[in-house]
């Protein structure tokens, strides 16, 4: 057994360090007590950013490491700085928020930082064990994460439903993966790939195999069918963590769903298209239609993020270059868009209660303008409405399904997006429209006008300057392609 | 002047408008004071550089003029170009957006009394993305703001709307956003031909039949909603019902023009053998809206549901002239589209003035005007006779060519269409009548003042453009011309070199 070389551990530097300081926030914490949880929770954004600048450090050229488990490269890197950019921004508006529910403890950043480490895993998984331990790794912080309000009953239900569901799609993906094993004989995704590609036919082991998988993937996704955790776990969950589930544990596993199905899956394009054409078609629907007669703006979001998948599906459908690099721009821009609108949730408070019903956002433009103009700002661009990011976020997703000939699938998803449109609108409405109801307190903390701030820039100003984003995204989704 | 980036100005102007009101600060009296100066300080300045930019055109070439290009995104292959020009056709849209935008913030001086800053920055929002769609020349560019005059007009019905403006403004919202989604799936088709969003590139290239027609009825749905066209116009009178005032100008006046002007730049020139077959539906939607709604308008009683169902039979002329694809037609329309636009515009703030004193657009709640307000029962006359197309008038000269140039093509659409020429004054004049004469028998009209100097201000244009386009069209038909013909004999070409008979109803 040859040991293991540095040059072996460096493409998993940025996880490494990412792992040990959360051990070291978790010692801080330990020794320093209760009080500490803001020093951990600034620490661990410190942590963070500091990971994203070791991450670029490290170069976008693609490096395996672990023999072949474990990859880098610029696909990965553009996904781990969403991934990363998503934890730092939820620990920073939950720390406010923890305080005033009296669930201010240290190990909420920790956790996170444990969730991250799983989803960077994840993202640069090189081999179906790979996968499973990061996805097992994020899992089991997540899962205490969402029940982090422990007292609360809806928040234990909130987290029990995750457990219990998401133990049942890790079993799916576990169960796809043995299968995928026993047919093809390799669990890298390069051996993988080398099977498959060597055009024999495919045993329809393999295909159960790979739906299993996709089924996994799609439960983390929260894709129609898999999807009715989802609304349960963003309500009752403390809205940070909601925040914090709509972006980051969504794009690992969207990474990962891409990195196998353009990977080592590639060849079986014929076969998984369907799946996902399904999946797409299902999620928009859904999404869009489910939305309308949502009283609870949290609820709302979460079936807005169903929605959204539904959209990112379509790039992966198309399966081409062209295809991930809409998936890759469209979940950046939802990124900046739904932490946005999270954030606003987050400022609903009166009295020292948390609100959660769009009724309370009554006349919010009359009491607060600009709090309601950046709530605006957001539901425009979510419901894709020009010129703001949203849009683009759709441009670039339809370009690559007209591209691949997936017409059909096109016009679904702009039908959908009139349909949802209706309800980003009745936020707008109530907002605008209605009578103004009592303001919220004020003032806002420092660290949500702060997110509100620049995540309503990027939204709003997106268009003047596309060039980074689109240019990084191209060079991601053209790096899975390379070989 | 040429080296300055005019179309850019006109088209941004707006916005710097918009910073200077967003920086108003102090007490609420001052600050609406303050944005309605901006407001008409700005709205001037750009209706100024439109006026250069008619000065400074060239009317003797169908060329874009005015040029400016950058580019914006360019990755992958999928390059979106800043790029701006106008023609003959779009160079008048853009007068009639800015002119209109003046005027509506001037007759909304007083009447307009809350969130008056807001109020402001809608229109010079709308204002920016109406004059920039009339000067795009990429298509991504173009749908941007196509689609992004979805928002302030939602804000302005949802806000300042009148009882039943919630639904309103949704209605309009998402019928108009369903039409053109499909649109943009029709230009990314268009890019996947072309290699490019440049609507240039694309109006050079020839389409296969079969997707000429898919991409035809794409189109086909987002400017017939926009026209609106029978059946899909049923947003329209209760977007005009429940808007403001100053909304319903520019909803008549400039926004139904957007799906005309969408026929006229991309239907006919980019997919020429489709717009061939398609004709005779064109032609039977057009015969029906301007007969049906005629009538529809005739039994309506409430004043701004009458303007708004006149304004779908007069846009079925348009559409009916733009696809007769002769001269005379296709010039008519874009004459008719402009007079529309001013008379239309006219109108609906002739019940503005009425609404403002007493509330109400119930044409009932009228009667004797003339003896108490004799300045406006003469504009009010005016307006309708030019909306009824009266010779001297500017809705004369494009319904006259409309017809000539249809009769060409086709006697019946034509005599069917001609039909308009009694309903028109039959409705107009029956209204006029129910308002403006009889005896005064509520006690409120007795008092009821007539013009205002600010309103007499806003009336004196447009009745000086009405009556030179019908007096001396010369003046807007000459630069029109170059670019129609164009237009025209490349849609005739093309028929032709594919052996095409130029289909039409007998």
């Amino acid at each position: 057994m040859p040991h293991l070389a540095f040059s072996d551990l460096s493409p998993a530097l940025p996880e490494i360090l990412l792992a040990a300081s959360a051990m070291a926030l978790l010692l801080v914490g330990a020794f320093r007590g209760e009080g500490s949880t803001r020093l951990v929770s600034w620490l661990a954004i410190v942590a963070l950013i500091a990971v994203l600048a070791v991450a670029f450090a490290g170069g976008s050229e693609r490096r395996v490491g672990f023999y072949g488990m474990f990859v880098t490269d610029a696909f990965a890197l553009f996904m781990k700085s969403l991934v990363l950019t998503g934890s730092a921004v939820a620990i920073l508006m939950s720390i406010r928020y923890n305080e005033e529910q009296g669930i201010g403890r240290f190990e909420f950043p920790v956790l996170v930082l444990l969730a991250t480490t799983g989803m960077m895993v994840m993202i640069s998984a090189n081999d179906l064990i790979t996968l499973y331990v990061g996805l097992e790794l994020q899992n089991l912080a997540l899962y205490v994460v969402a029940s982090f309000d422990r007292d609360s009953p809806r928040s234990s239900e909130a987290g029990l439903k995750y457990f219990v569901l998401g133990a049942l799609s890790s079993g799916m993906l576990l169960y796809g993966i043995s299968l995928v094993y026993g047919f093809a004989g390799a669990t890298g995704f390069a051996d993988l790939a080398r099977v498959l590609a060597g055009g024999a036919a495919v045993s329809p082991g393999l295909i159960v195999g790979l739906v299993f998988i996709i089924a996994g993937l799609a439960f983390k996704t929260s894709a129609v069918p898999f999807h009715m955790w989802t609304p349960d776990v963003y309500e009752g969950a403390p809205t940070p963590v909601s925040a914090f589930f709509a972006v980051a544990p969504k794009f690992a596993a969207l990474a990962l769903f891409i990195r196998l199905m353009v990977g080592p899956f590639s060849p079986l394009i014929g076969e998984w298209r369907q799946v996902i054409v399904f999946l797409s078609v299902a999620s928009m629907i859904l999404g869009s239609v489910a939305a309308i007669a949502q009283r609870n703006i949290k609820r709302l979001m979460a079936y807005s993020s169903i929605g959204h998948v539904g959209y990112a599906l379509i790039g992966l459908a198309a399966g081409t270059a062209a295809g991930i690099r809409g998936v890759l721009v469209y979940l950046a821009i939802y990124l900046f868009m739904t932490v946005g609108a999270w954030a606003v949730i987050l400022c609903m408070r009166r009295n020292g209660q948390m609100l959660e019903e769009i009724s309370d956002l009554s006349g919010l433009s009359r009491t607060r303008p600009a709090l309601a103009l950046a709530l605006a700002i957001f539901m425009f661009s979510l419901a894709g409405i020009p010129p703001v990011s949203g849009f683009f976020a759709k441009l670039y997703i339809f370009l690559a399904a007209i591209d691949a000939k997936l017409t059909g699938l096109a016009v679904i998803g702009v039908v959908t997006s009139v349909v949802g449109a209706f309800y980003y609108l009745r936020i707008v409405k109530v907002m605008y429209f209605d009578e103004a109801d009592a303001a919220f307190d004020a003032p806002i903390a420092g660290e949500l006008k702060g997110v509100l701030l620049v995540t309503a820039l990027v939204t709003l100003f997106f268009f003047l300057v596309p060039g980074p984003l689109v240019g990084g995204a191209e060079a991601a989704a053209s790096a899975l392609f390379l070989r | 002047m040429s080296h300055w980036p005019l179309l850019s100005l006109v088209t941004f102007v707006p916005l710097v408008g918009v910073a200077f009101l967003l920086m108003t600060r102090g007490e609420g009296a001052v600050v609406a004071r303050n944005a309605r100066f901006i407001a008409l300080w700005t709205t001037l300045v750009d209706f100024a550089l439109s006026v250069v930019l008619w000065i400074e055109f060239n009317p003797n070439t169908a060329q874009f003029q005015f040029v400016e290009r950058a580019n914006w995104v360019n990755l992958g292959g999928f390059t979106i170009r800043y790029h701006m020009g106008i023609d003959g056709i779009s160079l008048f849209f853009i007068l009639l957006s800015t002119l209109l935008t003046l005027l509506s913030i001037i007759s909304s001086w007083d009447i307009i009394q809350v969130r008056v800053r807001e109020y402001m920055i809608a229109f010079l929002v709308l204002e920016t993305l109406l004059v920039g769609l009339f000067c795009a020349l990429d298509f991504v560019l173009f749908y941007v703001f196509f689609e992004g005059v979805l928002i302030p007009m939602f804000l302005i019905i949802g806000i300042w709307g009148g009882e039943n403006r919630i639904y309103s403004a949704f209605k309009f919202f998402l019928f108009t956003l369903l039409g053109s989604v499909l649109m943009l799936l029709a230009i990314l088709t268009v890019y996947m031909q072309t290699g490019s969003t440049d609507i240039q590139v694309a109006l050079n290239h020839t389409y296969p039949l079969y997707l000429q027609k898919w991409l035809w009825l794409a189109f086909f749905a987002s400017f017939a909603v926009k026209v609106p066209m029978w059946p899909v116009h049923t947003w329209l009178p209760d977007a005009h019902v429940e808007a403001p005032t100053a909304g319903s100008v520019i909803l008549a006046g400039i926004l139904l023009k957007m799906g005309g002007y969408g026929f006229v730049r991309f239907s006919l020139p980019l997919l020429p053998l489709a717009s061939s077959f398609f004709t005779p539906l064109i032609f039977t939607l057009s015969a029906i809206a301007v007969i049906y709604t005629s009538l529809v308008a005739l039994a309506q009683t409430d004043m701004k549901k009458l303007i708004a169902y006149s304004s779908i039979a007069h846009m079925g002329f348009v559409t009916m002239g733009i696809f007769a694809v002769t001269r005379e037609a296709v010039q008519g329309a874009v004459i008719q589209m402009l007079s529309h636009g001013l008379v239309s515009g006219a109108l609906f703030l002739c019940v503005g003035v009425l609404y403002d004193r007493l509330h109400t657009h119930e044409i009932a709640r009228f009667g004797g005007l003339v003896e108490r307000m004799p300045a406006y029962a003469f504009v009010f006359m005016a307006f309708s006779l030019a909306s009824v197309g009266l010779p001297g008038t500017s809705g004369f000269v494009g319904e006259f060519l409309i017809l000539l140039g249809t009769f060409r093509v086709s006697t019946l659409e034509c005599a069917l269409a001609a039909t308009a020429l009694f309903l028109a004054p039959a409705y107009m004049l029956y209204l006029y009548r129910r308002v403006i004469f009889g005896t005064i028998t509520r006690a409120d009209l007795r008092n009821i003042l007539d013009l205002s100097p600010r309103e007499k201000l806003v009336f004196a244009p447009l009745l000086v453009l009405v009556l030179w386009m019908g007096i001396y069209p010369t003046s807007f038909l000459r630069p029109i011309r170059a670019s129609v013909d164009h237009i025209v004999a490349q849609a005739h070409a093309a028929t032709d070199a594919a052996g095409m008979r130029r289909a039409s109803l007998p």
